[in-house]
């Protein structure tokens, strides 16, 4: 469902994606690491347009969006994105959080809205805090409500920019279980992460990035017994 | 130590003849009349200036901060640069001169839309910097969140950056009001009738230049106070949204 293809990204005289060519299948369930600067943000950034490639293409269901006529906010519709420090609006209160984009680009009536939100936040607990403002949760409740903000658009693949790397280390698992009940329902994700855990239970496809390109591609017990890449080997022997 | 012989001596006279002189500044030959004519004055004045600051330094804000955000609008943008630079460069009552007896020169043009458009044309000049620093202020993950939602640019700026703008430079805008309504008081260089040229005409009268200008100087300050405590009531209205 996302094609991409001979990528590269430049910043100024840095390159920082040298040409990588991919494919998320449908359902597909991918995890990216590797050493920090080695480009994997901004990779995902780069598969909804957060960031412009510098050349390269990126079709996602069959459409172009690196192509100039693309309609970038629709295609972003069906890719919901979390970050790493959660960029809730901290003038609206969680139910407003949820509704705003369903209700701005009408997709949902302001009802519609409403109800779904309240029921996807009663499947994570926070169903009393949907009058609240971001500033009075917790850092893994903001996380969690910014991932049910993502999927109140009923998103076709979800992209995760370091979730976890932000909160405090007892709040990561209330967020990594979310993002497993996710995974587990069927959902398309692509995560950058450092939860190797979370890489070994979730994934069936995980990334090496290193220096802006993909080094391996594996599924996560042959890439944690047995890495072939030398950098991933010196990777994984640093974090594990 | 002569000067200072009689200085004292007409302190003290001012105190004793503190009736008379009120009623000779205030309430003889109805002068109070130059002051609450003046006070609509400097109250329209700065009435429609401080919408016209609001709106056109609004628009100015927008250009800028798109213009350099996205590099649309270079037109636009150059044009709002250069009249950023030439307003603020300039001190408003040479502005306020050149509109009267340079633009308006030839024709007969009421001194009030002079004002108006003088004091609002500045005003506008910072309170778009004031409104630029805030949406800078917003950090640059808002506007991606509610990209990646799908929003459109104009439409995450109006919904998600610019509420939380507003409320953040209010203070600084409120700073800005009060200057703007103090600001009209040059108006008499048009020979406009505002508050403090209604002050000066009862002391021409009078010959007696205490009395009227402390009397403007009080209804000044009392005109921000109000101001001040209606900032201070839309800032805690805004505050909601904070820890408490």
């Amino acid at each position: 469902m996302i094609e991409i293809k001979n990528l590269t990204k430049s910043f100024g005289q840095l390159k920082v994606l040298t040409g990588i060519t991919e494919t998320i299948e449908k359902g597909d369930k991918v995890v990216i690491v590797g050493p920090s600067g080695s480009g994997k943000s901004t990779f995902l950034r780069c598969m909804n347009l957060l960031e412009t490639p510098t050349s390269g293409e990126i079709w996602v269901d069959g459409e172009e969006i690196t192509a100039p006529k693309c309609d970038i906010d629709r295609l972003r519709r069906k890719m919901g994105m979390v970050f790493q420090h959660f960029n809730l609006f901290p003038h609206l209160t969680i139910m407003q959080n949820i509704t705003l984009a369903p209700v701005t680009l009408k997709l949902q009536s302001k009802e519609e809205a409403g109800e779904n939100a309240l029921r996807l936040l009663q499947r994570i607990g926070l169903s009393d805090k949907a009058d609240a403002y971001p500033a009075m949760l917790s850092g893994g409740q903001k996380q969690r409500i910014a991932i049910v903000r993502a999927l109140a658009m009923n998103p076709e693949v979800m992209l995760f920019d370091e979730p976890t790397s932000a909160l405090d280390p007892e709040m990561v698992g209330e967020v990594l279980q979310l993002m497993k009940d996710l995974a587990a329902d069927g959902m398309t994700m692509v995560c950058v992460t450092h939860e190797m855990g979370f890489a070994r239970e979730v994934a069936n496809r995980v990334l090496f990035m290193d220096e802006g390109q993909i080094l391996e591609r594996a599924n996560p017990a042959d890439f944690f017994a047995n890495p072939q890449n030398q950098r991933a080997k010196d990777f994984l022997s640093k974090v594990l | 130590m002569e000067w200072f012989n009689s200085w004292i001596q007409s302190l003290i006279g001012w105190f004793l003849n503190l009736d008379d002189r009120f009623y000779n500044n205030f309430i003889k030959e109805d002068r109070w009349i130059y002051l609450t004519n003046g006070l609509g004055t400097t109250l329209l004045i700065t009435f429609f200036a401080l919408i016209i600051g609001i709106v056109l330094g609004f628009l100015i804000a927008l250009v800028r901060v798109t213009g350099d955000k996205t590099g649309r609008l270079k037109f636009l943008n150059g044009i709002c640069r250069l009249y950023l630079t030439v307003i603020r460069g300039t001190p408003v009552m040479v502005q306020l001169l050149i509109i009267y007896f340079g633009i308006f020169g030839s024709v007969a043009v009421d001194k009030v839309f002079v004002a108006v458009m003088a004091f609002g044309l500045n005003s506008a000049a910072y309170v778009a910097e004031i409104f630029r620093g805030g949406i800078m202020s917003i950090d640059g993950g808002q506007m991606e969140a509610g990209r990646s939602l799908g929003l459109s640019y104009n439409q995450v700026m109006w919904k998600i950056i610019m509420p939380q703008a507003v409320k953040n430079v209010l203070p600084a805008l409120g700073n800005e009001f009060i200057v703007l309504i103090k600001e009209t008081s040059i108006s008499g260089y048009i020979a406009l009738q505002d508050l403090t040229r209604g002050g000066d005409i009862i002391r021409s009268r009078t010959y007696d230049a205490f009395m009227p200008l402390i009397a403007v100087a009080l209804i000044y300050l009392s005109m921000v106070l109000v101001l001040q405590a209606g900032v201070k009531r839309l800032e805690r209205r805004l505050a909601k949204s904070d820890r408490d």
